[in-house]
């Protein structure tokens, strides 16, 4: 069970939602937002809430790319794999990264502190190559420059 | 003195915030007024940050700027070592035909004062007198396509709406912008959000809707919180409720935000998404006009879409239908990413030719090297080589020519690109975001992966590159939306238009 599931938080966002006419990717959002990943015992709650199945929900959480089953690092680094991107080098620079901290995409550093993942496009495609560290955009990011990035989080 | 620096999320993501506080305070240090007004992008990104100040002849830009430049606008502007001159009159800007970015980077994104005073809602007030059918009839005589890249005419999809039999109706604006290389949506999301609000409140007029939703990607949070800002404002101000500008009629938005899911900026997609449901595509008909959100009469309409509707209605179909060519009337932001020189919004009437986008206007690539080829239309669009580049502006001519406009991006790769790689990384990219609802796209993509890694491995490739043109050719015609449909393009023009990029391996086998 998540150590940091608490019952009473989760019931909390759902009833905030539950007037919505499509309430549940709403709710996944703002229970990822409180606790970092959609547990299992929060997917059961809901589903119990919205009177929906849990195999429902957990559909819903695994299809979509944004939410997590299990926690990140303390430090999300996310940078973009699309074409215009690739077109200033970014996957040279991510490849280079990536082996400097000795991970995979996906992967989080073994001290928990940053993980570095995948993302298709924020929109600033004419300052590429881009990245998103924790929650904040960043454009123009030479191999150096992401190097730098990534170094804020470690 | 007054300034306006960008909230732009390029300015942002370059540093925007940090000059306006630095502005803020070289002012309290020398004891200087100033106000310091936080506009949307000109779109000339490569000039971001760009600093703007105001003077008698206009206003004047420095970019792009960094802290070190801050201190210099207080000297001497005028021999500023990144002023740029007048904005207006840089040529990528002077020569822009702007309709639906007239306002963005003008004026101060959240003041409903400033939106009103630069033409904002007389659209909406002339829609009020001419009606739900003058609405549609006027949408029509535009020639106003669906932007999202499918280019159905606008004012047909309403009037269709508005026929149908139906207690509630709905208006969807689908800003779920996943395409690489574009950024139109976004940029107007925070450069002129009430233009999306009057756009989309016309809508809901033309049609009887009363409620809208803005389906806007999660990669967007300036986007998200500039419109939901809006939308409090607009609420307040009585142009979004039950009784909309005093005309009786009830028009109420949402933002509604996604999860990271690419196939979800297609329609029934996205709408099954705004259900709460996995993102998948519907199978059609029944189309989204007849039987749309919650199984009601819905409109769904790109952004950009939405995004003109005022100034149609605000300057009349006529003015709007006398720019373009053939059957593309008016005008497309086109926005040109990627390894460019001077890359950005372009604004322009249809009909202007890809070369003289690439080359004239964004001067080429950003490193300098020779331009090798263009996707146009994001991840499902074709790669043009140069000698390509006369093709026109236009749905029809890019159709001709195997390709599409899509949502008016353009990436520039230089002559460094490994065209077989990209190639690989359309399927790559089909396999990952495929909703998994239909066979061609789910399987279909996964296999062209491996097959375009035996091509690029130098296994019989011949015989493989026969392979994905039939794989291609199933996925074009079996897959039930524009994901597993349209990767063949990418695929297929990269073979067609740089053979020599797949069969380097071969050569190098033989040679040895």
């Amino acid at each position: 069970m998540d150590s940091n599931f608490k019952t009473e938080l989760v019931e909390a966002i759902i009833l905030a939602h539950q007037n919505l006419e499509g309430p549940l990717l709403p709710i996944l959002h703002s229970i990822q937002e409180e606790f970092g990943l959609i547990s299992e015992d929060a997917m059961r709650l809901v589903a119990s809430k919205l009177n929906i199945t849990r195999a429902e929900v957990y559909g819903v959480v695994s299809f979509y790319h944004d939410y997590r089953q299990k926690p990140a690092g303390r430090h999300v680094l996310k940078l973009c794999r699309a074409e215009a991107c690739q077109s200033m080098g970014s996957e040279e620079n991510a490849a280079r990264l990536l082996a400097r901290l000795g991970l995979d995409w996906g992967e989080t550093t073994p001290d928990g502190r940053l993980t570095v993942e995948p993302i298709y496009c924020l929109g600033l495609c004419a300052c590429a190559p881009s990245a998103m560290l924790d929650g904040e955009i960043h454009a123009r990011l030479d191999a150096a420059g992401l190097e730098a990035l990534a170094l804020e989080a470690l | 003195m007054h300034f306006y620096v960008p909230c732009d999320a390029v300015a942002i993501a370059t540093g925007a915030d940090k000059i306006a506080a630095a502005i803020a305070a070289q002012a309290a240090r020398r004891g200087l007024d100033v106000q310091i007004t936080r506009n949307g992008s000109r779109g000339m990104f490569w000039l971001e940050p760009l600093v703007e100040l105001v003077t008698p002849e206009g206003r004047v830009g420095f970019g792009p700027m960094t802290l070190a430049d801050v201190p210099g606008l207080f000297e001497e502007a005028a021999n500023h070592p990144k002023a740029v001159g007048l904005v207006e009159q840089i040529p990528f800007f002077a020569k822009q035909q702007r309709l639906t970015f007239a306002r963005c980077g003008v004026i101060d994104p959240l003041n409903l004062g400033d939106y009103i005073a630069h033409g904002g809602y007389v659209g909406l007030a002339h829609a009020i007198k001419l009606g739900a059918a003058g609405i549609c009839a006027e949408v029509k005589d535009s020639g106003l396509r669906g932007r999202g890249g499918a280019g159905f005419p606008t004012g047909v999809k309403w009037e269709t709406v508005r026929t149908a039999p139906g207690d509630q109706k709905y208006v969807v604006c689908n800003a779920d912008e996943g395409d690489s290389g574009t950024f139109a949506d976004r940029m107007m999301m925070e450069g002129d959000p009430f233009c999306l609000i009057e756009g989309m409140t016309i809508a809901g007029l033309a049609t009887g809707a009363t409620k809208g939703y803005v389906y806007i990607r999660s990669e967007y949070p300036h986007s998200i919180r500039t419109m939901n800002k809006a939308i409090a404002l607009a609420r307040r101000a009585n142009l979004l409720g039950a009784d909309v500008m005093d005309s009786g009629h009830t028009f109420d938005l949402e933002v509604f935000v996604g999860a990271g899911a690419y196939v979800c900026g297609e329609e029934t997609a996205l709408l099954d998404s705004l259900e709460g449901k996995r993102g998948q595509v519907r199978a059609k008909p029944p189309i989204p006009a007849l039987v749309g959100l919650f199984g009601k009469p819905t409109v769904i309409n790109n952004a950009i879409s939405l995004f003109t509707i005022p100034v149609i209605l605000e300057k009349g179909a006529k003015h709007y239908a006398d720019f373009g060519m053939g059957r593309s009337r008016g005008t497309m932001p086109v926005q040109i990413a990627g390894n460019v020189k001077h890359g950005g919004l372009f604004e322009v009437a249809f009909g202007v030719t890809l070369g003289e986008i690439i080359n004239d206007i964004a001067g080429g690539t950003a490193t300098g090297r020779p331009v090798r080829a263009v996707q146009a239309g994001g991840p499902l669009g074709a790669y043009f080589p140069p000698s390509l580049f006369d093709t026109e502006y236009d749905y029809e001519a890019f159709t001709r020519r195997n390709g599409l406009i899509g949502h008016g991006g353009l990436v520039v790769f230089d002559d460094s690109v490994d065209m077989a790689k990209m190639a690989r990384f359309a399927m790559e990219f089909c396999a990952h975001e495929s909703c998994g609802k239909c066979t061609p796209c789910r399987i279909g993509s996964t296999r062209g992966v491996e097959v375009i890694d035996k091509i690029i491995a130098g296994v019989e490739p011949e015989k493989n590159i026969a392979l994905v043109h039939d794989l291609c050719e199933t996925m074009k015609f079996g897959s039930l939306c524009a994901l597993g449909g349209f990767t063949p393009y990418p695929v297929l023009s990269a073979i067609a238009h740089f053979p020599e990029d797949f069969s380097k391996s071969a050569i190098k086998l033989a040679a040895e």
